[in-house]
């Protein structure tokens, strides 16, 4: 059959199994707004087009499935720029689509023109740029591929408006085949083998688990593991909702504000399972003094995050869930823990996670918990960037994968709002919070439209401390108090929240921090819950940058 | 130490700059270059020259330029057998009573003159590194008024 360029994308997103489409239209993307006018695809307008790349991303993470974004030429496109810089460093699957000027004016400067191929290079797992519309199908189908396989990332479609409206032949490849392009699944089995014999010997092992297990849907053998060990765990930030939170050989998330028990834990194992995580800088502290006594396993898909910070000993590449299932079956020599996890436990008892709660203030912590108890830990929590995302990630107990969604690579401030937004729409039954603080919820505020418009009820908790409160923390621990533009003169954000037809709920004191809560999930519309709390409260522990794990500044005596 | 790094890519539009752009955002210079069509139209080979000051850097590149999509094959040379040559156009001063020192200078050699003409002469040299060292030693006595070089190419002996 015959289509435009334009019906040919509509059709092949829903070859794909596209559900929904975040975007914002413009003068290139035109013919694909005219196809998506009857066209049976859901669409959601964003406010901007920051929004529509991370509800895209917000929505992937809570599904699994490949998010998908769209936006025009020049500005629209560099709009979604840091949405893709995101999904790019925190390896999820996402297509954007924008709209290019008509392929003969490439290059000429012509009205709201952009390179954008050479623009997110450096920031895409791949790009193209549709130059025949014969190709767009085959071009589509390798995106999801690309975007969907190995270590996912997110894939660009820049398609000029003329090839949007050119026609051609609709033929779907139902098969992909990039020769160039073959991601390794399963583990060396002589690798595993090693591992196996190594793990036996091991006396402190630790299992270190970050986001690609979750990617990977390996949290079943992680947890089969973990228990046939009989070892302890911990996380980072991308593996929360990995292993579950309460489980007694969880360690929570370790690094720059991991818990004090996760890093001594790092710090005196002799075998460190790395799964699905790359050693990055806020996990490891001081490089050269990182776990002084560990051999390394590490298991990963990606090559290039085998040996690029820290030395590895038995290095696997392959698929987490695969490599996992068949280390199971090689280890037949457990080793015997029981002394460790004594020091594991007197750790725990040393250095709980705390906070000094107060009667008369509203601690961020202590929101957060009750977030948490109300929810029975099964919301799906997203973040924004800063205190707001540390707290959340530290006292919402997660127990399962897809639950916790945060900009961890990049630390984009403004993602909280529009991710919750996609993730609620790929998981309408869930309880989606925003954990925002009173700066990140400004830098995509006008999302807040987005929801109201299209009844998409989360809800938000702004942590308003009325600081940027992680730079204020660093400038309080490391500058002597130079409050250096860090204070912020906010808006009344329950007005603001009503404006733009949302419930805006302000509490002052604590005694009504759970009514609040209670509240907001039972109103069947998007709510914004502004809780005034201690303004100068710090994340603990804490890493200073450049330092040794171990060397954590505990904040409470 | 310097790595001759051979990478077979997709013939493709922006390949080029997706695998220059791994090496400038690392502050990598690209000491040589030469990018061609093979045997094969829809792939083309890239050879390309580097200085590694910290081989594991080097290593994250080779790794990364297998990462990207449109990368077939890459193979670093520099410990494997390998041929290795270089092609280099030479412009020296000239005139009619250098002809005999000219072509001493060329006999027996990886060089000859391409053409001569009062005022200069184009003199082509292709051979491996240190034959074009010591062949543009030489030109030196007549005086090198302008160079062009092709850029490494590499093929493997096995």
């Amino acid at each position: 059959m015959k289509m435009n360029g334009a019906r040919i994308l509509i059709e092949s997103l829903k070859r794909e199994g596209v559900e929904v489409i975040f975007g914002y239209p413009g003068g290139q993307v035109l013919p694909i707004f005219d196809a998506l006018y009857d066209a049976d695809m859901k669409f959601i307008l964003t406010r901007h087009e920051q929004g529509a790349a991370h509800a895209a991303d917000g929505y992937s993470r809570a599904t699994g499935k490949v998010g998908v974004c769209l936006a025009t030429s020049g500005p629209g496109a560099t709009n979604l720029v840091t949405g893709i810089a995101n999904a790019y460093m925190d390896s999820i699957p996402m297509v954007a689509i924008t709209g290019q000027v008509k392929s003969f004016l490439i290059g000429n400067d012509a009205f709201q023109e952009a390179d954008i191929t050479g623009v997110t290079r450096s920031i895409t797992k791949h790009n193209y740029l549709v130059k025949d519309v014969k190709q767009l199908a085959q071009t589509i189908r390798e995106a999801f591929y690309i975007a969907s396989t190995g270590r996912p990332g997110p894939v660009l479609i820049d398609i000029p408006s003329d090839m949007q409206q050119q026609e051609t032949e609709f033929i779907w490849p139902e098969e992909v085949d990039i020769r160039s392009y073959k991601p390794v699944l399963f583990g060396h089995p002589g690798q595993i083998k090693r591992a196996a014999k190594l793990i036996a010997s091991s006396k402190n092992p630790l299992i270190y688990a970050g986001g690609g297990v979750i990617t990977s849907g390996a949290h079943y053998e992680l947890k089969k593991l973990v228990e046939k060990l009989n070892a302890p765990i911990t996380w980072t930030l991308m593996g929360i909702g990995c292993f579950p939170d309460t489980h007694k050989l969880s360690l929570g998330m370790l690094g720059m504000h991991g818990t004090a028990y996760a890093n001594h834990a790092v710090m005196e194992a002799d075998l460190i399972i790395a799964v699905g995580a790359r050693f990055d800088d806020r996990v490891t502290g001081r490089l050269d003094k990182f776990a002084p006594y560990a051999k390394i396993i590490h298991i990963d898909i990606d090559p290039t995050s085998i040996s690029k910070n820290v030395k590895v000993d038995i290095p696997i590449v392959g698929d987490a869930k695969n490599i996992l299932g068949q280390l199971l079956e090689d280890i037949t020599k457990v080793p015997d823990t029981s002394e460790w996890l004594k020091a594991i436990s007197q750790w725990k008892k040393k250095y709980p996670l705390k906070y000094q709660d107060k009667k008369d203030i509203i601690k961020p912590q202590y929101v957060i918990e009750q977030i948490d108890d109300i929810t029975k830990g099964s919301a799906i929590i997203t973040t924004e960037v800063g205190q707001n995302q540390m707290w959340a990630a530290q006292w919402y107990k997660y127990n399962y994968p897809r639950t916790f969604i945060s900009s961890g690579g990049l630390g984009t401030m403004g993602f909280g709002l529009p991710a919750a937004m996609g993730a609620k729409i790929g998981m309408p039954d869930k309880v989606v919070f925003d954990i925002a603080g009173d700066g990140s919820i400004q830098m995509n505020i006008q999302e807040l439209a987005t929801c109201v418009c299209n009844k998409i009820n989360v809800k938000v908790a702004i942590l308003n401390n009325g600081y940027l409160g992680m730079v204020r923390q660093w400038q309080e621990l490391f500058y002597k108090k130079r409050y250096s533009y860090t204070c912020l003169h906010n808006p009344d954000f329950v007005k603001l929240a009503e404006s733009y037809g949302a419930a805006g709920i302000r509490v002052t004191k604590k005694e009504d921090v759970r009514k609040a809560i209670e509240k907001a999930i039972s109103i069947d519309n998007t709510v914004l819950i502004d809780f005034k709390v201690e303004e100068e409260e710090n994340v603990f522990p804490m890493v200073p940058a450049g330092e040794a794990l171990n060397r954590m500044i505990e904040g409470l005596a | 130490m310097r790595h001759t790094i051979s990478v077979l890519v997709e013939n493709k539009f922006g390949v080029l700059a997706r695998i220059a752009g791994l090496f400038s955002a690392r502050g990598y210079n690209i000491a040589s270059l030469a990018v061609s069509e093979t045997l094969d139209p829809t792939v083309s080979s890239m050879t390309m020259v580097v200085d590694a000051e910290d081989e594991k850097i080097l290593e994250q590149i080779k790794k990364q330029l297998n990462k990207l999509i449109d990368v077939i094959i890459v193979t670093d040379f520099t410990k494997k057998g390998h041929v290795e040559r270089e092609l280099v156009l030479a412009k020296i001063s000239y005139s009619a009573k250098d002809k005999t020192r000219l072509d001493a200078a060329l006999d027996n050699t990886c060089a000859k003159a391409v053409q001569r003409s009062s005022g200069s002469a184009i003199i082509e040299i292709m051979g491996d590194q240190d034959e074009i060292r010591e062949l543009l030693d030489s030109l030196k006595q007549f005086g090198v008024k302008e160079l062009v070089r092709s850029g490494r190419i590499a093929i493997s002996k096995d």
